[in-house]
């Protein structure tokens, strides 16, 4: 399947720049920007690996309400509009990256090692799989307490953001 | 398997039209209009007076109204496999999605109780 | 495909938010790098799932999805707290507990 394979490439090939942007710009506002880019990135990702339900979840949670909290925040800090050389990073950028690729070398060596080779076989019952109805029936089935105790952890959020949140 | 493909491709196709139609719309724009910048011609436009600074009017009582949403949005999602299964799922599913709206309407009510929701 | 292809994209994805971690110092800034390391453990998640045709892993998937728009709406109101009390979104200027 030559096509995935480009189509993965390209996407991965964004991606990576997208989420250097992320954490290399100027600009807080470019910033989130970049990071839409990854997130819908991530989301056709997901849709190569034929997960059909968490690619729109992905879209619709991610690049529809997180980022738009971003920007909230980004406003609500009174972040400078103009590019700003230096004032957003601090002086530990050269450890900062020496951590990444040091970790970076050892997960790919460790990946390498552990799954070389291992391929994931593409068929229709990977497509079933992803579907919203198949997913459903497991969260509803199997993962009941995980879906009850998200609602709790929904509703300590909000009222903990409400209490921090408020103007007295 | 293929066929699943198919059906994204025509999404990849329109998002790429619909890439390719607002860079061209643009790049005609640039290539067409005349350009004689002024740093006044900068200034963002404010009903004909001067702005007053960057980030003039925001509050940060937006903030508990976008929380809000994002807490909803999840709720929203999680609906979908419900409303999808409704039938096999029967009572037990019904119990199920009640007990997690009701945990979330309790945030909306507390947050109503203390006074949030209320623009003074 | 080959499965580590998305297992070395999401470990790059992975060291790129860890490098904004440690190098950025405004607080919304470091949570989009969060967010960019919650995204990389996703695509393992889901790649894994497809890999061994079991669905626990894309539900796995969902549920941090969920509970990342928790972390950030709390995260985003402490920087906003952090902001209101030193005038400075920065987390350096943090430090009142440093003897």
């Amino acid at each position: 399947m030559w096509e995935q394979q480009v189509a993965f490439w390209v996407l991965a090939v964004a991606m990576a720049a997208a989420a250097i942007g992320v954490v290399r710009s100027r600009n807080i506002v470019h910033a989130a920007l970049f990071l839409v880019v990854v997130l819908a990135g991530a989301a056709a990702q997901y849709i190569l690996l034929a997960a059909e339900f968490v690619a729109w979840v992905q879209v619709l949670i991610y690049i529809g309400a997180v980022v738009v909290l971003f920007l909230f925040g980004i406003m609500l800090t009174r972040a400078p509009m103009h590019d700003d050389a230096g004032a957003l990073d601090n002086d530990q950028r050269w450890g900062g990256l020496v951590v990444a690729l040091f970790v970076l070398g050892v997960l790919i060596a460790l990946l390498v090692n552990a799954f070389g080779g291992k391929k994931i076989h593409f068929s229709n019952a990977l497509v079933s799989l992803g579907r919203t109805s198949h997913v459903g029936t497991d969260i509803f089935r199997v993962f009941v307490v995980p879906f009850e105790v998200v609602s709790m952890l929904l509703l300590a959020a909000l009222v903990g953001a409400v209490v921090l949140a408020r103007k007295d | 398997m293929t066929e699943f493909y198919r059906q994204y491709l025509s999404v990849a196709v329109l998002i790429g039209a619909a890439a390719l139609m607002f860079g061209a719309m643009l790049g005609a724009g640039r290539l067409l209009r005349p350009n004689r910048p002024q740093p006044e011609k900068f200034i963002t436009y404010e009903a004909g007076s001067d702005p007053v600074g960057g980030w003039g009017q925001s509050n940060v009582r937006y903030y508990v109204y976008a929380l809000l949403f994002v807490m909803f949005d999840v709720e929203a999602v999680f609906i979908f496999p419900w409303a999808v299964n409704l039938k096999s799922l029967g009572v037990y599913g019904l119990i199920e999605m009640a007990v997690f709206i009701i945990v979330l309407t309790l945030g909306l009510v507390y947050a109503w109780r203390k006074g949030v929701l209320r623009w003074a | 495909m080959q499965l580590n292809e998305f297992l070395i994209l999401a470990a790059f994805l992975f060291c790129t938010g860890a490098y904004g971690v440690l190098a950025r110092r405004n607080g919304v800034l470091v949570l989009m790098s969060i967010e960019l390391m919650l995204n990389a453990v996703n695509i393992n998640l889901v790649a894994f799932s497809a890999f061994t045709k079991n669905v626990s892993g894309q539900i796995f998937a969902l549920f941090i999805i969920t509970i990342a728009a928790a972390e950030v709406g709390v995260g985003l109101a402490i920087v906003l707290l952090i902001y209101r009390n030193l005038h400075s979104p920065d987390l350096d200027e943090v430090d009142q507990l440093k003897g």
